[in-house]
């Protein structure tokens, strides 16, 4: 039967659990490098998110797990039934309440983390227009950023703390172009523009990957970026711009 | 021979089969015609005949089945036979492999046929699992790896999750509100006998030129366009298998409202019928947009309407909006009934009254509602405008409420209960605990800012695995085991319905548990190769699927051999109060001699001298009473 000690015993079970599970959410490396501030941001909500959920969890586990133990048919009460509970209105509120209060609140958190996300630099901004075709990404680096003809490249050099505005397109069918480091992501779709922006912070080379079925290349239809000093980008667009044969 | 042909069944089908085949040849050389010899070549032409054939040969078939025999007799006023019960109830094997009109039989040709397309669908993954072992392997070619998901995950869901919960409540529901059967019979055995066709079509897609159809179940615009013909296999299919599903959910909307026992009003019907009541609604509500999405293609794609071609004027987002409009109240019509399901099972066997029973019908009704309100969350990342994002997430975490409260229901009926911790119980519990996980899965997913990462990556195909499979799955096997008395009148093996759990639990998780981490960590789904850095995750999963694959067998065997020789099943092995286990098992022909009078709630589990149904005579007129096969009498009552 239900005892005061038992109950004790999963609760601390319960919080030890958590605990555990906390803790592990931790030590897991979820996500690849992060290379940009948005990356920063989106694992840090997603940390919260590990933490809100753990405790759901294990509440649910532990009480399955204790009235296993504790409720499960002994010998003799083959044909016995349990006290005829019908249910518990203050419990019921509680349970719709409570739930739709932290659901409310994380929704709310995520936008905000959103809006922080999405939102324009007060500083400059580069332009690069992005391509999507099957099976392969091509870029544009405009007037604005060469401040001479614009180049076409298959490769993506992207200052180091500058924030980046990729104007995206398709020329056939869906493609989503996808930072993993960056944790960004957006379609590329025929007959319209999509966009996001990145602010990379952290220099190396990462990948790029169609991430919508495009067709029987998808699983190759893979680019790379390279985040560099301003200089160093600098540099490389002037080397492109002087050898036009090294591009697309 | 002659005569063969003549009768309804499967041979005068398959001539017309062939009928239709013609017909589509006939019609395509007619319009080529008339179009003229400028616009052909050749008036004969592949292709466009194996489109219309794929429309014309299935309903050719099914009127020689005889689906229609009975419309048609009254359409051309022939004089019809209503009081026949010729083809009502199964004497023998043969009579599951005809159109039939009794409910019990339908039940279980349409979950015997979902079952057989689990196990091919599975048996797909099973191959693609091979493929991923490592990166950079060519077990097989790019195009057929794609074939194999978008065939995979069709079979699975409009093939195997959707029907088969249609069949078991085909089965169960009647007998459970005191209904000598469906209110609409012979519609009951039109939407069975769609759906082989629908399955086959697709299956076959593998051997049309070009291969199967490989842009995925979503088959999004305009890929979806230019594909090769195999891609109509599915438009098509999916049009049979909608139409079929819409049918069944009339059926049981009108059976649930009209045909009720004496006495039972809506708050005193099983949950199951609840949850049924609610997917009823839904599959009516949703499954014309993906019809209408599956018909714009046809469209685009055979006579140039360029609906999706950007470049002619047509919108290409609009194909995702129309289809996520079914497709998400989708996933609720593959779920509502699970949780039925697990409402019947955890009120038996923890021998305790459902939990805030009246919360646990209006939740259902509240997820009806809802499902219609959070399409846009799969279009997180499609470029749609901005601010759609926002609504859609705050009603995409509303609905995880009513979802919840069903979640702590169980709990609480848990509690202080006395659990049979048998095989339909331990799926039931299993289900508490990875639905849980696909649920919290699915909450990470309405946040905006997270999507926006794992969006179409394998994060989604472990969340989809876990709420399809570590949801619906689990109820599906925990229903099985459940009412396999009733339906067999044996009973299955327990020790072996353990074992199938065990392994179940343990290699489900194994799978689809490490698939969050690649996704997360940037791995994209539906590529036949990935990134080296993925390779020592994906083969733990390769090598956990196959032991997945395995344990059906434990099933499939314990089924196969329990059905024709496990011990005899008595009417109420588990001692349930609602109707079906009130009749023997498998219970008559004609469902009851006497029609019951329902005194009392569903689950009154230790109240003392508490009766739900009762068989003893009732003050209903004696022509309801005495009407052994009253298939046509509607019973309506009023509390």
């Amino acid at each position: 039967m239900v005892s005061r000690r038992s109950i004790v015993g999963a609760v601390v079970a319960g919080l030890i659990a958590t605990a555990i599970g906390i803790a592990l959410s931790y030590a897991i490396h979820w996500f690849p490098v992060q290379a940009s501030t948005q990356a920063h941001n989106t694992d840090a909500f997603y940390h919260v998110l590990v933490i809100a959920s753990v405790p759901i969890f294990v509440l649910v586990v532990t009480v399955i797990l204790y009235s296993v133990w504790k409720f499960r048919m002994k010998p003799g009460q083959e044909l016995q039934d349990g006290p005829p509970i019908h249910g518990n209105t203050r419990l019921e509120v509680l349970w719709t309440a409570i739930p739709a209060a932290l659901l409310l609140g994380l929704v709310s958190y995520s936008f905000v983390v959103l809006h922080e996300n999405e939102k324009k630099p007060a500083g400059a901004e580069m332009i690069v227009n992005v391509t999507g075709q099957q099976f392969a990404w091509s870029y544009e680096y405009p007037r604005s950023v060469t401040g001479g003809a614009p180049l076409k490249t298959t490769k993506l050099y992207v200052p180091d703390n500058e924030s980046v505005h990729f104007e995206i397109k398709s020329l056939d069918v869906i493609h989503a172009f996808w930072i993993p480091a960056f944790r960004l992501q957006i379609d590329a779709v025929p007959g319209i523009t999509t966009s996001y922006r990145a602010t990379p912070d952290r220099l190396g080379s990462y990948p790029v990957v169609c991430n919508l079925l495009c067709g029987v290349g998808h699983g190759l239809m893979r680019s790379t970026i390279h985040v560099v000093t301003p200089t160093a980008f600098q540099l490389w667009l002037k080397a492109q711009t002087s050898a036009p044969s090294s591009g697309a | 021979m002659a005569a063969k042909l003549r009768a309804p069944g499967l041979y005068r089908a398959f001539f017309a089969f062939l009928l239709g085949i013609a017909f589509a040849a006939g019609l395509t050389w007619l319009v080529r015609m008339a179009t003229g010899h400028a616009t052909y070549h050749h008036f004969f032409s592949e292709e466009p005949i194996m489109a219309v054939s794929l429309i014309s040969a299935p309903i050719f078939f099914l009127v020689g089945l005889g689906g229609f025999d009975y419309w048609i007799y009254w359409a051309s006023g022939r004089p019809t036979r209503p009081e026949d019960h010729s083809s009502h109830g199964a004497y023998s094997w043969k009579d599951y492999f005809r159109i039939n009109t009794d409910h019990k039989v339908i039940g279980i040709q349409y979950t015997v046929t979902a079952f057989f397309f689990l196990f091919v669908g599975g048996l797909m993954a099973m191959l693609m699992r091979i493929q991923l072992a490592q990166p950079g392997a060519e077990f097989v070619s790019a195009n057929t790896y794609n074939g194999l998901f978008s065939v995979h995950a069709s079979l699975l869901i409009f093939l195997f999750v959707i029907p088969v919960f249609a069949g078991l409540a085909n089965y169960v529901l009647p007998l459970m509100i005191g209904a000598p059967d469906m209110a609409f019979p012979r519609l009951n055995a039109l939407s069975y006998w769609l759906l082989p066709l629908a399955g086959l079509m697709m299956l076959l897609s593998f051997a049309a030129p070009g291969g199967a159809f490989a842009d995925g179940w979503t088959a999004y615009a305009p890929l979806s366009i230019d594909a090769p013909i195999g891609q109509d296999f599915f438009s098509v299919g999916v049009q049979l298998a909608g139409a079929s599903s819409i049918m069944t959910a009339l059926n049981f909307l009108v059976t649930i409202i009209t045909m009720r026992a004496p006495g039972m009003s809506f708050f005193r019907m099983p949950l199951l019928v609840w949850a049924n009541f609610a997917t009823s609604l839904l599959v009516v509500i949703a499954t014309p947009f993906i019809a209408a999405s599956q018909f714009f293609v046809l469209l685009d794609r055979g006579l140039g309407f360029n609906f999706f071609d950007a470049g002619k004027g047509g919108d290409v987002l609009m194909y995702q909006h129309v289809f996520w409009f079914y497709s998400h109240p989708a996933v609720y019509i593959m779920m509502l009934p699970g949780f039925g399901i697990i409402s019947e099972i955890i009120a038996v066997k923890a021998r305790k009254p459902i939990f805030g029973y009246r919360m646990m019908a209006f939740s259902l009704l509240a997820i009806v509602g809802l499902g219609f309100t959070v399409w846009a969350h799969h279009m997180f990342t499609s470029g749609m405008a901005a601010w759609i994002r926002i609504p859609m997430a705050i009603t995409t975490c509303i609905i995880a409420v009513p979802t919840g409260i069903k979640i702590f229901s169980w709990l609480a009926t848990l509690w202080r209960g006395i659990l049979h911790l048998d095989t339909p119980m331990l799926f039931s519990l299993g289900f508490l605990a990875t639905f849980t996980l696909g649920g919290i899965s699915g909450v990470m997913l309405a946040m905006v800012v997270f999507d926006i990462h794992v969006s179409a990556s394998y994060f989604i195909v472990a969340h989809i695995h876990y709420v399809l499979f570590g949801g619906s799955l689990m109820t599906i096997f925990a229903g099985v085991y459940y009412w396999f008395p009733k339906m067999t009148g044996r009973m299955y093996d327990e020790r072996l319905g353990k074992w199938h759990f065990w392994s179940t639990f343990i290699f489900f998780n194994l799978t689809f548990g490490p698939m969050h981490v690649l996704g997360l960590q940037g791995m994209p789904r539906r590529v036949p190769t990935y990134s080296a850095k993925f390779a020592d995750l994906n083969l733990l999963i390769s090598i956990a699927s196959f032991g997945l694959g395995l344990t059906t067998l434990i099933f499939l065997y314990n089924m196969v051999t329990s059905w024709r020789g496990g011990p005899r099943a008595t009417s109420n092995p588990w001692r349930g109060m609602t109707i079906e286990w009130q009749v023997s098992s498998p219970p008559p022909i004609f469902n009851f001699d006497r029609i019951p009078t329902v005194v009392g709630g569903p689950y009154e589990y230790g109240v003392p001298g508490a009766v739900h149904g009762t068989f003893a005579p009732a003050p209903v007129p004696a022509t309801v009473g005495g009407a052994a096969g009253g298939s046509g009498i509607v019973h309506r009552h009023t509390e």
